[in-house]
């Protein structure tokens, strides 16, 4: 690490300058759009940009949080305590790196109140770098609540023509796991002061504590609950693709590319570790709900006449691969969910900003009103191509790297539920490319259509960096997860010794009183 | 020397009546007179309980009731003075504007 | 410099690479000589390879190379390792001997296209994956030009986009391949984590080191075998490529006859160890190899589009490839492959020069006549013809003979009997073919006054073809002819599997006498009905009127996976969509909206806005909360 990395709070900074940065677009002058875009873009950037010291300076031998930085700040146990992992580093990253993106997709799109706009993104930018930096259960509700305000906000003023509804939806939805969460920060902030007296809500210090069974089954549900609905998991979905088809194009990007990684992330750093014995009695039904979801995600996607549907239904079986893979508790696949995350972030977000340019272009969604854009459009066609080959999982390419180390994972768990999850191969290349067929290839549908020209300098200045990240991730996944390894390690122990040791030294009461607790959560 | 016992029955009978008072009644204005009828009663239990254990907590709680049914007594009666001027009447069947 | 072998691949990914980036803006003269001296580098640098291997003998061991790790996790690793062994060396060279033939033909037949610099920059694309795909030494890196050359299949087949029914095939190809390519995967997890090490000589040794059973052995090469039919076309994957057929010609001739769907046959070669330990599963691969390739032929019999013809005789020639291995003929079914890259590769440019000629015609029953006025084509063609025929001495009738010879000599004798009757269903319609395009009067657009041979840099590659085409079999003489006389087999010893059978003399002597009838009397039957005596086709046609229209309509396979699997579904799905995701989640969510309010208004009438009832409520609190206490 370098002496001036280290000298900094760099996961301080890289969480919120976007927040000094929202303060000051306040200050600004709101008519001079040019203006607001431009400091707007400048301190996104600036964030990425210090993200990559993150990045370099990731040691990742140990396995433990790098870059910590702890202060006293509420008083029992509710302290400001950051930090970054494996499970976490590029989960920053992507987010990082996404913002600046998402913000200059939108120079177009958005043309009122672009002000409130660009200070909205850049609070939501805060609040999901703090989500996954969080190393205080607090820390991590505060977050996670904060980061829905800026949302609910970008989707309902800036949304479609049902945006108050899919709002209203997403809220919710989320607002009704992230209660139960709530509760559940109680109860263990009441479980560790009566095991040890103390206080703390540090994550550390809670996944040390020996919960009973019987309480790590309602915690792991209300936490699950919240997790699940953010992953999506079937059948908690439904508010995704209404939320997707609202918002404007930046929010999808950011709303598939990093919140729903946030439900995934929930479960790898609190659900899983913190109640390991919990974990292992729902994995199976879990795992079962994500293969579940991967085929069901994929034969709606097949169905949508709506471009953004369709995407975020792909959304909902990939996501069903990487829960199906966190569930099944080995190390390729932690290390493939993780991979597979980024990638889903990446080549949804990124199919997310090509149906952008298409409406912001044509002004409708609809399939069937489009058709041959690739004549006009073939610089526009090659990189669509990309995104779709990445996210249907071309070998080669970044989709390939995580999927197959999911499937491999997934098989060495449950042979049954790999072959169900290889189902995707199939289906992602059939909507996406029926999609890709029906938008671009075939006769042009309106000849004399002025508005379909080829990809602008800021259009490409966005998409390019996303292919060649895409082509680099899938030759090199090695730079990435050699980062993961330890921390992956680190984390398997956390989830599984528990597990094993309860349920291999004590084995008839324990099993007996989960078993028991789980007949009485299904009366 | 009156037993202590008929100062809490008479406070209770106040009370009693107060109660009655404020449902038989349907002026707004008794009905207030009803209340401070029932507060002055509770004063009265208060200062007959002090006095019977021998505590002043009861004669401090009777003090602060005298100077919150003083305010209450300025700030309802404002609202009935206005209620009268804007409706000419001040019959409590009739007043029903937060039906929901 | 065979030891910067794994450069074969590299060079035309290079070039693929300059020019998608920027090949629109380059002179089209710099792009026909780009893509095809990358062609040629690769050629010169397998010819290289292939000579160091032939001097270093049979047992010396394979180039290898690693370039650089890829995705490594726990148990699972993947390296960007390239090997270049006999096997590979074969291929490479097919490929990029066909292949380098096939971009000087392209350079005349695509000139007058807008798109020119895409095409060549797809086709060196394809060059660079299926050179990947023939030189990993793992499984999983052989799986990248596996799925790559599908894309640029599904590219080039869709490559005149703004034709509906062209979007319609390239989609339809690559998703019938994906769904091989998820039993692909399946296959390949159970060998990984069974050997725990993809490279193929790791997974060929498993089944003799115990770490592969039987019956897993058996279930994983049934699973990648479902993927070699997707991407070798077999029954029953193989409805993509009579579709693909609306692709330019010369891509029909490398990717959809020559190379990519010979990639399923090179791929049981190269887990020979593995099928070798599993009767079934070469049984599976021999009984799908011939059946398709008799199912096939029957449909070629009728097809009136030439390059439709062509496919369908294509999907039947891999299924003796097939066969060939499936009874432990690998080495005959890699000759197959082999003699097979030449002339069918040959009868599709010799095709696409008659299309290109009339001008976009590919109906036959529109050509005719057309003997005269193409001079090299027909003599191409007609040497291409004979050779898949299997007239005696032609490289067909070498290559045919040794795989249904290993049949018959395994005690195949079904098999065999399914591979003689192809035989004479493939000589039958591929003379149909020759009589209808260039014999008898000119009709319609064959009698068009305009029809001129095609130029030079397209019949050149034609004459080269046709030379190979008739010459390739003297690599492979049947052993009856002195042991040393099968110079393929024997270079493939050691590499392929190989069960060795031995016949008498007199019996081989019988199989080949039997083969060569075969041929003639596909070629006579041909001669009969459609120069002999020409109202025979609709007579015959009349009679069997119910066969007839089987035939015409394909067995109709296509609506059969339409009506049995496409349709349920979608229908299923938007059934499911609108019932459950709308009505029951929804509905769930919408519900408890409803409740919430519906409550709120009932709650409603309790507040009557009367003093009294106000207080009444307060007092039976206040009675209600003494007596709780009290009591």
């Amino acid at each position: 690490m370098s002496a001036f990395a280290s000298a900094l709070p760099l996961v301080s900074l890289v969480t919120f300058l976007p927040l000094a940065g929202a303060v000051l677009l306040v200050f600004i002058r709101g008519e001079s759009l040019k203006a607001v875009r431009a400091a707007a873009l400048a301190v996104s950037l600036l964030t990425f940009a210090l993200s990559l010291f993150l990045f370099f300076g990731f040691d990742g031998a140990s396995g433990l949080p790098e870059f910590v930085e702890r202060a006293s700040w509420l008083g029992r146990g509710l302290d400001y305590h950051v930090g970054v992992d494996g499970l976490s580093l590029f989960l920053v990253l992507l987010a990082a790196f996404l913002t600046p993106i998402a913000l200059l997709s939108s120079w177009r799109a958005v043309g009122d109140r672009v002000k409130e706009f660009s200070v909205f993104m850049l609070l939501l930018e805060t609040g999901m770098i703090g989500v996954f930096v969080s190393l205080n259960l607090f820390l991590f509700y505060v977050f996670w609540e904060a980061m829905l305000i800026p949302m609910y906000f970008l989707i309902g003023i800036w949304g479609g023509p049902r945006r108050v509804y899919a709002t209203m939806k997403f809220v919710l939805f989320t607002m009704f796991g992230s209660l139960l969460m709530l509760v559940g920060v109680f109860v263990l902030h009441a479980a560790h002061h009566q095991a040890t007296g103390g206080y703390s809500l540090a994550i550390a210090d809670l996944a040390g504590l020996a919960l009973s069974p019987a309480l790590q089954t309602w915690l792991f549900l209300g936490f699950g609950l919240a997790f699940a609905i953010k992953v999506p998991l079937f059948p908690l979905h439904t508010w995704l693709p209404d939320a997707h088809v609202e918002a404007p194009t930046a929010a999808s990007v950011l709303l598939a590319a990093v919140l729903l990684k946030m439900g995934a992330y929930g479960f790898l750093r609190l659900g899983l570790p913190l109640f390991p014995l919990a974990a292992a009695s729902f994995a199976p039904a879990l795992s079962v709900l994500a293969a579940v979801g991967i085929v069901y995600g994929g034969l709606m996607a097949l169905i949508q006449k709506d471009m953004k549907s369709l995407v975020a239904y792909s959304s909902v079986s990939h996501m069903g691969l990487v829960m199906l893979a966190v569930f099944s508790l080995n190390f390729e696949a932690t290390e493939g969910a993780i991979y597979q995350m980024l990638n889903h972030g990446l080549s949804t977000g990124a199919l997310f900003l090509c149906v952008g340019i298409l409406y912001e272009r044509t002004h409708t969604r609809k399939i069937a009103d489009h058709g041959g854009a690739a004549a006009r459009m073939p610089v526009f066609a090659g990189i669509f191509l990309v995104v779709m080959l990445s996210s249907a999982g071309l070998p080669g390419l970044n989709g390939f790297a995580g999927e197959i180390l999911c499937f491999f994972g997934v098989f060495a768990a449950n042979k049954a539920l790999a072959a169900v999850s290889v189902t995707t191969v199939i289906l992602s290349a059939a909507y996406l490319l029926w999609l890709y067929r029906r938008v671009l290839l075939g006769p042009l549908k309106d000849p004399g259509d002025p508005r379909l020209r080829d990809l602008d300098k800021r259009e490409l200045a966005y998409l390019v960096p996303i292919i060649v990240l895409i082509v680099f991730m899938g030759l090199f996944p090695g730079v990435f997860l050699r980062k993961l390894d330890a921390s992956v390690s680190r984390y398997l122990d956390a989830v599984k010794t528990p597990a094993a040791a309860t349920l291999g030294l004590a084995p008839a009461p324990e099993r007996g009183q989960t078993a028991e607790n789980r007949a009485e959560l299904e009366r | 020397m009156i037993p202590p016992p008929a100062f809490l029955f008479l406070a209770v009978l106040l009370f009693g009546l107060g109660v009655l008072a404020f449902f038989v009644k349907k002026d707004l204005l008794t009905q207030f007179m009803a209340v401070e009828i029932m507060l002055n009663a509770g004063n009265l239990a208060f200062l007959s309980l002090a006095k019977a254990f021998g505590r002043a907590e009861g004669q401090a709680l009777v003090l602060f009731v005298i100077t919150v049914a003083a305010a209450e007594a300025v700030v309802g009666l404002a609202i009935i003075v206005v209620v009268f001027r804007q409706r000419r009447s001040l019959r409590t069947d009739e007043l029903k504007d937060l039906k929901g | 410099m065979a030891e910067a072998f794994w450069l074969i691949p590299l060079i035309p990914g290079a070039g693929a690479l300059v020019l998608l980036l920027f090949g629109s803006r380059m002179p089209r003269r710099w792009v026909s000589w780009q893509s095809t001296l990358a062609v040629l580098a690769s050629f010169v640098l397998s010819a290289a390879g292939f000579a160091r291997l032939v001097r270093a003998g049979p047992d010396a061991p394979a180039l290898a190379k690693t370039l650089l790790p890829w995705i490594a996790s726990g148990s699972f690793v993947a390296e960007f390792a390239f090997s270049f062994d006999r096997l590979s060396a074969v291929m490479a060279l097919v490929v990029t001997g066909v292949g380098l033939l096939i971009h000087v033909y392209s350079v005349g037949y695509m000139a007058g296209d807008k798109a020119y610099a895409r095409y060549f920059a797809y086709l060196n694309l394809f060059m660079f994956f299926m050179l990947v795909l023939v030189t990993a030494s793992d499984i999983v890196l052989m799986f990248i030009g596996w799925e790559g050359v599908g894309l640029c299949s599904y590219l080039l087949i869709g490559f005149w986009f703004d034709r509906p029914a062209a979007a319609k095939a390239g989609l339809k190809a690559f998703v019938v391949n994906r769904v091989g390519d998820a039993a692909f995967i399946v296959g390949l997890l159970f060998l990984l984590t069974a050997v725990g090490d993809p490279s193929f000589a790791a997974i060929n040794a498993a089944p003799a080191a115990g770490l592969v059973g039987p019956g897993l052995a058996t279930l994983a090469a049934v699973l990648l075998f479902v993927g070699a039919t997707g991407k070798s076309a077999q029954i029953p994957l193989y409805v993509w490529l009579p579709d693909a057929m609306e692709g330019p010609t010369p891509v029909s001739a490398l990717i959809h006859a020559a190379t990519m769907v010979t990639a399923g046959v090179y791929m049981v070669s190269r887990l020979g160890g593995l099928f070798a330990a599993s009767p079934a599963a070469s049984a599976v691969v021999a009984w799908t190899g011939g059946l398709t390739a008799v199912f096939a032929a029957t449909v070629a019999l009728v097809q009136t589009d030439i390059k439709r013809v062509l496919a369908y005789s294509t999907i039947s020639q891999i299924g003796y490839m097939f066969l060939g291995c499936g009874v432990g003929a690998c080495a005959a079914g890699m000759f197959h492959l082999f003699t097979h890259a030449f002339f069918k590769s040959l009868l599709f440019l010799a095709a696409g020069s008659v299309i290109h000629a009339l001008g976009g015609e590919q109906d036959m029953r529109r050509m005719g006549g057309l003997r005269k006025r193409l001079p090299v084509t027909f003599p191409a063609f007609l040497v291409g013809a004979m050779a898949i025929a299997g007239v005696p001495f032609l490289s067909g009738f070498f290559s045919k003979d040794a795989i249904l010879t290993s049949a018959f000599a395994g005690g195949h004798y079904v098999l065999y009997g399914l591979g003689l009757a192809g035989a004479v269903l493939t000589a039958f319609y591929v003379f149909r073919m020759v009589f209808l395009t260039f014999y008898g009067e000119p009709r319609a657009a064959g009698a068009h006054p305009r029809v001129r041979e095609s130029p030079p840099v397209m019949t050149v590659p034609l004459v080269i073809l046709a030379a190979l085409s008739a010459l390739a079999g003297l690599a492979g003489l049947p052993v009856l002819l002195g042991g040393r006389a099968d110079l393929f087999g024997r270079f493939l010893e050691g590499v392929v599997v190989r069960t060795a059978h031995r016949l008498a003399a007199s019996s081989e002597v019988l199989l080949i006498l039997a083969a060569a009838a075969s041929a003639l009397a596909g070629i006579y039957l041909a001669f009969v009905f459609y120069r002999g005596s020409p109202a025979l086709p609709a007579r015959s046609a009349a009679r069997f009127p119910r066969l007839y229209r089987l035939l015409t309509g394909k067995y109709y396979v296509d609506e059969a996976y339409e009506a049995a699997i496409v349709r349920p579904l979608v229908r299923g799905a938007e059934l499911v969509y609108r019932r459950f995701d709308l009505e029951v989640v929804d509905g769930a969510l919408n519900a408890s909206a409803a409740a919430a309010r519906g409550a709120g208004q009932g709650l409603n009438t309790v507040q009557s806005g009367l003093l009294r009832d106000y207080a009444l409520a307060f007092l039976l609190g206040v009675v209600i909360f003494l007596g709780a206490l009290l009591l």
